[in-house]
């Protein structure tokens, strides 16, 4: 190497197109997959909901007839119905994807993706229904 | 945020969403929209604290509460990262959102010890 060699001062600046804030918008499957992202406000805000519905059973009978009130209020009935169906679309996209996590294999054979699919959302039917039946028959 | 506690938040994130997955949209019908409505009666206070005395059903609501909690903290953390380009204020958020989640859990785990001595 000549002695006169000398070493570029400054790393020259890579050229990079700068993305726009709401980038997502431009196209559905982005929107999508923000609306999927967002669907944690909704198990975030219902578990907390559940937290204050154990904190009134603590507090007594009259706390707890107070926060059945709030809850047959129309804001609390949008609201819920809104967290509802964020919480569908989680369990759907969730279930979907759940093949991409766990690959299962019985010997050589692959379980196929829309079986995992399946038996997720077979496992969920059933979940839903014992839990409703439950509820109703305590 | 050091590499190696990473996939430590993604379990937490991934049970969490599968819990959610499976048991919170039952719930949030019922007690959010079925009981308040009246398609449903409500099982009564007296029902519905003997139910939450049980320590099975405690320590199931505690995960379910505490991990969906994580679950948000992971996800919200990567949507404010990606959806609004905000990967300079990387520390700032994960202490924010995970910080949310352990407090949330710390809430959860007081109320359901302090239910038990009820």
């Amino acid at each position: 190497m000549p002695d006169n060699h000398e070493y570029i001062k400054y790393h020259p600046r890579w050229h990079r197109t700068p993305i726009p804030v709401f980038w997502w918008i431009q196209k559905w499957v982005y929107i999508k997959f923000i609306l999927r992202e967002l669907t944690s406000i909704a198990v975030m805000s219902f578990a907390l909901v559940l937290l204050f519905h154990v904190r009134a059973l603590i507090q007594g009978p009259q706390a707890y007839s107070d926060l059945t009130e709030l809850l047959s209020t129309p804001i609390s009935l949008i609201l819920h119905s809104i967290a509802l169906i964020s919480l569908l679309y989680h369990s759907i996209t969730w279930f979907s994807l759940a093949p991409k996590a766990l690959t299962v294999r019985i010997g050589k054979w692959r379980i196929p993706d829309q079986l995992i699919i399946g038996m997720n959302m077979l496992a969920w039917i059933f979940i839903s229904f014992v839990i409703g039946w439950l509820m109703v028959t305590m | 945020m050091r590499r190696h506690i990473e996939p430590f938040w993604w379990a937490l994130f991934s049970s969490g969403g599968t819990l959610a997955a499976f048991f919170l949209p039952v719930l949030i019908f019922i007690m959010g929209i079925a009981i308040p409505l009246g398609w449903i009666e409500s099982p009564g206070y007296e029902k519905l604290f003997a139910l939450v005395s049980n320590l099975h059903i405690r320590v199931f609501l505690f995960s379910l509460i505490s991990l969906s909690l994580f679950h948000w903290a992971h996800r919200f953390r990567f949507t404010l990262y990606d959806g609004l380009q905000l990967k300079h204020l990387n520390r700032l958020i994960a202490v924010l959102c995970y910080g949310s989640a352990i407090t949330g859990t710390l809430m959860t785990g007081y109320i359901l010890i302090i239910f038990s001595s009820h």
